[in-house]
């Protein structure tokens, strides 16, 4: 853990220094400008410039980050006492398995729509990290990205993306035509008949 | 006397506002509000803040569809509420807390559930929440108009330095590793600067602009860098700025749902819990041994709740230490009893309407879930601070009355569905995980319609997960990017109205105006700010010095 609090700092304290630098900078349109110019507290009688509140943030930053290293060194936090390593091998295939998956939910929303790629996201989930019954999976798969579209966009009108062009002409165009003209009971109706389906899977699946 | 006055001189339009609470439409947000909040207060790992964050782009549906301003906030702190009586069930009945409000609940929750009597501890601590609920909102009902009235004549120096105090209290009380947390500070605040500077309009920190992504190429021997560029998309990017949401539902929604899932590994054991009418009705007559736990909770909470940085979790491992300390029978601490669960759930609910305070009446929040609804109701249109009690009656007295109803049903709702609860929190967390993946991801797609938020949403969601293990706290950094727009605008106000010089925020003889007045409440704000920075250093000087002292000796 001690060397991980080490690395971490190291890091962080690079970005600070980064962002110390970034503070600095001038408009890209502004080739005559000079490095740092805008950091000032008072510049020309109106007050600090643009960059100085984030330049001293970073700075701050920084010697946080110097700190929490020699912390670190001297075995002051928790952490560089702890013995314990950062990640243990169940924590690093979590966070791969997990972490991945979220990574690839977000790279399908743009091709195959926001509720498929829910879809394919929590069978993923429950299927192979959960070990959950097949057809449990299937149907909870199924129902969550279903009520999340009928309460996002029809009844909130809050249109998620809908992937590739020819996915959302065969099926978000007709089904949004359809469900538009129903009224809010059938809509209620709707949630209610899937969640009983989904109650009913879940209730055979543990017996 | 003048407060208890101002008090009578309220009720009129407490009158009005609570009337306005028990509309049809309030009412039910207050109830699915409630509802919500238990489920979220009694799941593992996520507590109020969790709920608040990720349901926050719900909100803005809500104030489109209802006629009222405050249904949305309403809304909001029904599940705030909610999570505070909802993390005594898993406290009790699973021996883990719902919510890190609950820890201190499991001291005494777990040890009774144990022996049996887990239906009385949950009936003990939804009781208690009650009484320290409606005992904080009278006091809140006291102090928030007359507070508010005296951060009237507030000006940007005294808001900075206030802004410092809160800041300050997470340095010297916040009781995490003090350059962590001023990292975590800074860095907050440090992204609320992305994007464009509302002063100057020029854009700033665009991360891995066309110049920069130029410069990498050309350093990486690519002799044609200037044709090949954007590569990325960095205005797409940051111009807008972080908006809140994104670092708050990375952190909550994603970085502490991973640290749980790593934490629990799935896995929770439920003990045996027994529920009936006749039980509960056992359980309401038995709350008179823990009248005392309920009193100390319900005061303590509110007072240690309304200071910055301390908020719900502090006040109540406060007060269960206080009721232990001034109870006949200390010893009985943690083998089972009631005063121990009812100081610390008093105490919380308490503590979540003290922490309101200085969010409505200063617009400074003193904790993540404040913060988060701080940030909703500047994107709702409103202006938190010392204005909104005179500009915005519609607003504020509503939500009061909202205080009370909530109270309310909370308690019902809490009592009647505990069975519910109960088998929900069977569930596995293998299906909770994915839900609460996903409501993130759509949440934040649905608060801003863009991509670019949502990847850096998870990004931050991952990068929150590294730093929770290496014990950074996050919640400060939370706090600072919903209050770093503000900080940034008032200090440079300030030093503009100073010619830049800083002896505006420190010293009580800094002519602002040329007519030689006096100003006080900012240095004195400025130098409690000093002294509660300075605190861990003195101590550990102190302790240094004793330590040697001892060896010498």
């Amino acid at each position: 853990m001690r060397r991980a609090e080490i690395i971490t700092a190291f890091l962080l304290a690079l970005f600070s220094a980064y962002l110390m630098w970034k503070s600095g900078e001038g408009p890209e349109w502004d080739t005559e400008y000079v490095h740092w110019a805008n950091t000032g507290i008072n510049i020309d009688g109106s007050g600090p410039g643009k960059g100085f509140w984030p330049f001293y943030l970073a700075l701050g930053m920084f010697i946080s980050c110097i700190w929490i290293i020699i912390n670190a060194f001297r075995r002051l936090s928790p952490p560089s006492q702890s013995e314990e390593p950062f990640m243990d091998g169940y924590a690093k295939k979590m966070l791969l398995f997990v972490g991945g998956g979220l990574i690839g939910f977000l790279i399908l929303i743009d091709l195959i729509s926001m509720y498929a790629a829910i879809a394919v996201f929590m069978f993923y989930y429950m299927m192979f990290l959960g070990r959950h019954p097949l057809k449990l999976s299937i149907v909870t798969s199924l129902v969550v990205p279903f009520w999340l579209y009928l309460f996002f966009d029809i009844v909130m009108t809050k249109v998620q993306p809908k992937g590739l062009r020819w996915i959302e002409d065969a099926i978000y165009n007709p089904a949004g035509a359809f469900f538009r003209d129903q009224s809010l009971l059938t809509i209620v109706l709707c949630f209610a008949v899937t969640g009983a389906v989904l109650a009913i899977t879940a209730r055979a699946s543990r017996h | 006397m003048d407060i208890f006055a101002q008090f009578f001189d309220v009720l009129p339009a407490l009158q009005q506002g609570i009337w306005v609470a028990v509309q049809p439409h309030n009412l039910a947000l207050a109830v699915i509000g409630v509802i919500v909040g238990l489920f979220v207060g009694a799941l593992p790992g996520l507590g109020s803040v969790n709920g608040v964050a990720i349901l926050l782009p719900f909100t803005f549906v809500i104030n489109e569809a209802t006629p009222d301003p405050a249904s949305p906030m309403i809304f909001l702190a029904a599940i705030y509420y909610g999570a505070m009586y909802g993390g005594a069930i898993s406290s009790i009945t699973l021996g883990i807390p719902g919510a890190s409000t609950a820890v201190a609940t499991t001291f005494d929750g777990r040890p009774m559930a144990l022996q049996g009597n887990a239906d009385r501890a949950l009936v003990t601590a939804a009781i208690a929440s009650f009484v320290g609920g409606t005992i904080a909102t009278l006091f809140f009902t006291v102090f928030a108009p007359a507070l508010s009235s005296v951060a009237l004549d507030f000006g940007n120096p005294e808001i900075f330095a206030l802004m410092l105090l809160a800041f300050a209290t997470f340095i010297g009380l916040g009781g995490d590793d003090i350059p962590k947390t001023m990292f975590s500070i800074f860095f907050g605040l440090l992204l609320a600067t992305v994007g464009f500077d509302t002063i100057s309009g020029e854009p700033r920190l665009i991360f891995f602009n066309e110049r920069e992504q130029t410069a990498v190429l050309e350093a990486l021997g690519s002799t044609d860098a200037a044709s090949s560029v954007p590569i990325f998309n960095s205005v797409g990017w940051f111009s807008r700025g972080i908006q809140f949401l994104v670092l708050a539902i990375g952190v909550y929604g994603i970085g502490e749902m991973l640290w749980t899932i790593n934490e629990s590994r799935y896995k929770v054991t439920m003990t045996e819990t027994k529920i009936s009418a006749s039980r509960i009705m056992r359980g309401i007559v038995g709350m008179k041994d823990a009248w005392k736990g309920t009193a100390i909770g319900s005061l303590l909470g509110f007072f240690v709740g309304i200071l910055p940085a301390a908020g719900a979790t502090p006040g109540s491992l406060m007060s269960y230490g206080v009721s232990k300390m001034t109870s006949r029978d200390p010893k009985s601490y943690g083998q089972g009893n009631p005063d121990g669960v009812a100081a610390p759930e008093a105490a919380n609910n308490s503590a979540s309407t003290g922490a309101m305070l200085p969010m409505m009446t200063l617009g400074i929040p003193g904790s993540p879930t404040t913060a988060v609804l701080l940030a909703g109701m500047v994107i709702w249109g409103l202006e938190p601070g010392p204005r909104l009690f005179e500009d915005r009656p519609e607003f504020v007295w509503p939500l009061i009355g909202s205080f009370y109803i909530s109270n309310i049903v909370a308690v019902l709702v809490n009592l009647a569905f505990i069975p519910l609860f109960l088998a929900v929190l069977r569930m596995p967390f293998t299906i909770l995980a994915p839900v609460i993946f996903v409501l993130s991801i759509i949440g934040t797609y649905a608060a801003y319609d863009n991509m670019y938020d949502v990847w850096l949403m998870v990004l931050f969601g991952l990068g929150a997960y590294m730093l929770r293990i290496l014990d950074y706290p996050l919640a400060p950094a939370v706090l600072a990017v919903v209050l770093g727009g503000t900080a940034e605008q008032k200090l440079r106000q300030s030093l503009l109205l100073s010619d830049g010089d800083f002896a505006i925020f420190y010293s009580p003889f800094f002519d602002r105006d040329g007519k030689g007045q006096e100003w006080w409440i900012a240095p004195i704000t400025t130098w409690i700010a000093v002294i509660l920075i300075a605190l861990p250093i003195v101590v550990w000087g102190i302790r240094k010095m004793r330590g040697q002292t001892a060896a010498d000796v």
